[in-house]
């Protein structure tokens, strides 16, 4: 069963720039409640005022407040759509069809020890993820890796609701290196790993998984068309032959995909 | 309220707007955001008789105004569709009409005979069109002889309306028409998406993975106008319609050219809701010009 799909038209309430790479768009729905989304879901947002931009931008959901009814967009300025998405401001419609995908395999006890790991602007998800698990009573373990400290995003936010270990290539912050070689892998016990991330990041994290013989699910970004299932565009190689990422995933047990 | 009503041979419709084949699902994943039975007719994903994979990623590549796609007519198959796909849809309240490809003039009518049983599916159109196949595809539409092979060969298993979905990627585009009516079919849609490249200028190759693939979206409606405004004055069955359409007033245009019906396809990936949204908008332009049917304007573009 899947949570019920709606176009909406967002009001943006805030826009952030976070370093000059990537936007945090804060946006609300004026007229009602948003609807239920689960974290590691995404959003197809309209590009509008963009003309190299034709499709939708599958962004992930970034953060939900039921309270202040927000939701939040992690923009990273890659091409001509995020960008126009980026400069968006204040006050700005920003059209959004949500929401899309299957999302994160949420912990079933508080026993259950979690690993969030995200990397570049696939950290996104993990904070919603993170926030949920807290609200559930769960402390949430995040491992969070960047290139640089200056692209470490939105570090006080998940330091409110977990655990923050972090490493950077240049060793500007955190451990020096990849997020594979953070020692915390070495000194606690996992039972499951969630994972969003640049892709040879996911297939590294996913080795370790596999070599602990932790259960592992990971999030894809393949391109989209329409992000409903209906183009068969951002297919994946799947031990069940060539599935939707948009319908099927994101998120996917590591188990599923051939990757490697 | 203006009379919306078309009929495609025998096919009767509530309204002239249908979604296109490979756009739209099964009309199911679009539940949600839009009310099914507002549509003409919902034409679903391309069906072979043996389920294919398609091709291999990247299938899409994005342009100004369009996208490209070399999906390669990924299915689980005829049988599957029949079992498994026909049960969830064949109350939904508009015409659904399947789009069968193939590999062989053979394969064609075997998979259009398995459709031919079920009796909430009035009608099927042919591909005979695709640019992302290899096998069969595109290479049956290109040619007068290989469109009426395929065309007689399924004419024989099919007794419904049978549409025929045609290629832009010819020389003369009419003849092809005026070929698959002389085999009787009952009507032709045009067009198919266009044969195009695009080249990631940083890594020095084509985007897609076969190289090439189908152009598609508002960029490609002037050369389908006028594909469709040349075959409807040269065949004497039905036309349908596409090529970016995204709007009523792109609709109103084909049907001044000379379609019966239109294709709504790419714009439903930027809203899931436009085929109802362009039905209303006809009925309004309609409305407002004093005209009772749709019917009335069907080729009135001189």
């Amino acid at each position: 069963m899947s949570l019920k799909k709606h176009v909406i038209d967002l009001k943006v309430v805030s826009r952030v720039a976070l370093g000059d790479r990537f936007v945090l768009l804060k946006c609300t729905d004026s007229v009602a409640q948003l609807p239920p989304m689960m974290p590691g879901q995404f959003a197809q947002l309209r590009v509008d005022g963009s003309k190299e931009t034709f499709l939708r931008r599958p962004i992930s959901i970034n953060y939900v407040d039921t309270k202040t009814n927000q939701i939040w967009f992690l923009i990273q300025l890659v091409g001509s759509g995020s960008r126009a998405l980026g400069r968006l401001n204040e006050g700005d419609t920003l059209n959004a069809l949500l929401p899309l995908g299957n999302g994160f395999s949420m912990p079933v006890s508080a026993s259950q020890k979690h690993l969030l790991v995200g990397g570049g602007v696939g950290t996104a998800p993990m904070l919603y993820m993170g926030a949920q698990m807290a609200l559930m009573g769960m402390r949430p373990t995040f491992l969070l890796g960047a290139r640089t400290k200056d692209m470490l995003l939105q570090i006080e936010e998940f330091e409110r609701v977990g655990d923050v270990y972090v490493t950077t290539e240049d060793g500007s912050a955190g451990e020096k290196g990849f997020v594979t070689q953070h020692s915390i892998l070495q000194k606690q016990k996992f039972d499951r790993i969630s994972v969003c991330g640049p892709s040879p990041m996911m297939k590294a994290v996913a080795r370790v998984a596999r070599e602990k013989g932790i259960p592992c699910e990971v999030s894809l970004e393949n391109m989209m068309a329409c992000g409903l299932g209906a183009c068969l565009c951002c297919v994946e190689k799947t031990v069940k032959g060539n599935v939707c990422v948009c319908t099927e995933g994101p998120v996917f047990d590591i188990k599923e995909l051939t990757w490697e | 309220m203006a009379n919306l009503t078309t009929n495609i041979g025998a096919l009767e419709m509530k309204n002239p707007v249908m979604t296109a084949s490979g756009t739209f699902g099964y009309g199911i994943e679009f539940s949600d955001l839009v009310d099914l039975s507002g549509i003409g007719g919902i034409i679903v994903k391309g069906t072979t008789f043996y389920p294919r994979q398609g091709n291999d990623y990247p299938r899409m590549a994005e342009t100004p105004s369009g996208m490209l796609n070399c999906v390669g007519l990924q299915n689980k198959g005829v049988r599957y569709f029949c079992e498994s796909i026909y049960p969830k849809i064949r109350k939904i309240d508009t015409q659904m009409v399947v789009n069968v490809s193939g590999s062989s003039p053979e394969d064609y009518a075997r998979c259009a005979e398995c459709i031919a049983d079920l009796e909430d599916i009035h009608a099927i159109e042919l591909n005979i069109s695709c640019p992302n196949v290899h096998d069969g595809g595109m290479a049956f539409g290109v040619t007068t002889e290989g469109a009426a092979g395929v065309v007689r060969a399924v004419r024989k298993a099919y007794a419904k309306t049978l549409i025929v979905k045609l290629s832009p990627n010819v020389t003369d585009i009419v003849s092809i028409a005026k070929a698959v009516e002389a085999e009787g079919a009952d009507a032709v849609s045009l067009i198919n998406t266009l044969m195009g490249t695009a080249i990631d200028i940083e890594k020095r190759r084509r985007m897609l993975s076969i190289g090439t693939g189908g152009l598609s979206g508002p960029c490609v409606k002037p050369v389908a106008l006028r594909m469709v405004y040349q075959v409807a004055h040269g065949v004497k069955i039905p036309v349908i319609g596409l090529g970016g359409i995204a709007s009523a007033k792109d609709a109103i245009e084909f049907i001044m050219a000379g379609a019966s019906a239109v294709e709504i396809g790419t714009a439903n990936f930027i809203d899931p809701a436009i085929s109802v949204k362009v039905a209303r908008g006809i009925d309004e332009w309609l409305d407002a010009h004093k005209v009772a049917s749709v019917r009335d304007i069907i080729g009135v573009a001189e």
